[in-house]
């Protein structure tokens, strides 16, 4: 559904996006992982035809975004991490002017923000400006106009970015029952548990490169799917990680009993996550 | 052609909506400058004064019309946008749209041009109960609407140039400023030495200013003006279009 090879992007000195090569298949909720400024963005402005990539090549459902943008803005429906609302519009006007842009005829236009602000649960207040609104349901509002016109690709960058445990959750409902109807989504986040919860596969980008992609049960069980973590009466943390249970156990029972204090747990995306980064998911 | 114009009405539409909310607000806010410049110059200045066989106000009246629809086409298109490109980010919705580059700028111009147009009408009705020898013919007119557009690309253009909104300020403290004041808005241009006269007529404002002060008055009509203020538009539309091209896809 999305396919990149060699994809670059670079600002005066500053590699964004270096060489990225990435495979997103259809129907699946995939994950892009990486630290503040590893490129997440950049590469989503690229991929939904904000910003013109420096060299390589980028196709959706098998179309070029250079050559036939225009075709590939008729698919894809973009969240970003920015409000992008009008502030001075109200609910139902944002998503009547996408709708328009999206040449949704009249009748067409008044259905379908009917339904999709009754979906996201803000029929009642499609009259209100959204300056009004609360972050959560700005965040409804820009997932529902994104999909006025029945996007096949639907790009969230950090969608539940600022909301509160409930609504963050009651996002993530959408987004499976998005992706439940064939919608192939493309989420950024820096909530560990939110890709847990949501993605079919993980990529995790760094400096710009993709450093791995695979199923998040795939990822950890390479890393090893048992993790220890190892206190010291220092303050300092330790980890390692074993294929099993029996070898972690060996491994514990070896240590001398020099104070440390041990925990063994199953390995999950995090630590993946700063394995390979070296970084906490949201840190620089 | 149909899609083009429906694509371009549906920008437009956006910022209609929030015009009519406001409109009384946006109208007497445009009047205030030009009201100003009528009584300061019109009145006050230039009580007593002849210019070209005739008496200052009405010399000044076209002029300032044109600076009326100048600053109203100017702002109207260029500040909104400036906001909504780097303040709001409601400029990529337009972006990631399936709407081309051209029909963008058109109708980001477009609420430039009808608040020129209704600044520009506004004050002459006022004009109207001060000066009764003011002609207002179909070319008035055409000039009136092609000084809108005109300048509303300007703003678009000023607008994806700023990468901030202190550059917008500057650009109109830079371009807008000068031309309000050196435009030929307040005195003629003609009867300057050569080397000056040929600096203002860089100035899209004076070609706007003698072609409205030409047809008003009732003088001989200075197509080339005309002519130039046409390429100042074709000017400022190109150049908006290769810089949305820059910024995206």
């Amino acid at each position: 559904m999305i396919v990149t090879a060699k994809l670059s992007k670079t600002y005066g000195a500053i590699q964004a996006v270096d060489n990225l090569d990435l495979e997103v298949r259809k129907g699946e909720v995939f994950g892009f992982l990486g630290p503040n400024g590893a490129g997440k963005t950049t590469t989503i402005r690229i991929l939904t035809c904000l910003t013109l990539a420096s060299s390589g090549h980028a196709r959706i459902n098998g179309l070029d975004i250079t050559g036939k943008a225009l075709e590939v803005k008729k698919i894809i429906g973009v969240v970003q991490q920015t409000l992008s609302l009008d502030r001075e519009l109200t609910v139902r006007e944002n998503m009547e002017l996408h709708a328009r842009l999206h040449h949704l005829t009249g009748s067409e236009r008044q259905k379908r923000i009917d339904e999709l602000l009754d979906y996201v649960e803000l029929t009642g207040h499609a009259g209100r400006l959204v300056d009004e609104l609360s972050g959560g349901m700005r965040r409804r509002v820009m997932i529902a106009r994104a999909l006025i016109h029945h996007p096949r690709i639907l790009f969230l960058d950090e969608p539940t970015v600022g909301l509160d445990a409930q609504t963050r959750r009651k996002l993530w409902d959408l987004i499976r029952q998005l992706n439940s109807n064939g919608t192939t989504v493309f989420l950024t986040t820096h909530y560990i548990e939110e890709a847990e919860a949501l993605c079919s596969r993980i990529g995790i980008i760094d400096h710009g490169r993709m450093i791995t992609a695979g199923k998040p049960h795939d990822l950890c069980r390479n890393l090893g799917t048992i993790a220890i973590e190892q206190y010291t009466d220092d303050g300092h943390t330790s980890y390692r990680y074993f294929p099993d249970k029996r070898m972690a156990s060996d491994y514990m029972q070896s240590m001398p009993g020099n104070g440390a204090r041990f925990i063994l747990r199953n390995t999950n995306l995090e630590d993946v996550f700063i394995e390979l980064t070296g970084r906490k998911v949201g840190g620089d | 052609m149909v899609t083009f114009l429906t694509d371009a009405y549906s920008v437009l539409w956006a910022d209609l909506s929030f015009t009519k909310r406001r409109w009384l607000r946006t109208l007497l806010v445009s009047l205030v400058g030009p009201v100003l410049y009528l009584i300061a110059f019109g009145y006050g200045l230039g009580r007593g004064i002849n210019v070209q066989n005739g008496n200052y106000l009405d010399f000044v009246i076209p002029g300032i019309i044109a600076l009326t629809a100048m600053t109203s086409s100017y702002n109207g298109a260029g500040t909104k946008l400036n906001v909504s490109r780097r303040f709001y980010k409601t400029f990529d919705e337009f972006l990631m749209s399936p709407i081309s580059h051209t029909a963008l700028i058109i109708g980001k111009s477009l609420i430039g041009v009808i608040r020129g147009l209704i600044s520009a009408i506004a004050f002459l009705i006022i004009a109207f109960i001060l000066s009764h020898t003011l002609l207002i013919s179909p070319l008035f007119v055409v000039t009136l609407l092609i000084s809108c557009f005109t300048f509303a690309f300007l703003g678009v253009l000023a607008a994806l140039l700023a990468n901030s909104y202190e550059d917008m300020g500057n650009f109109t403290t830079f371009i807008i400023l000068p031309m309000t004041f050196l435009g030929g808005t307040f005195f003629s241009v003609s009867g300057l030495p050569i080397v000056l006269r040929v600096i203002l007529y860089v100035l899209p404002l004076t070609h706007s200013s003698v072609c409205l002060r030409a047809e008003a008055l009732g003088q001989p009509f200075p197509w080339i003006s005309l002519l130039a203020l046409i390429g100042f538009g074709l000017a400022f539309f190109l150049g908006s279009s290769i810089r949305l091209r820059k910024l995206s896809v």
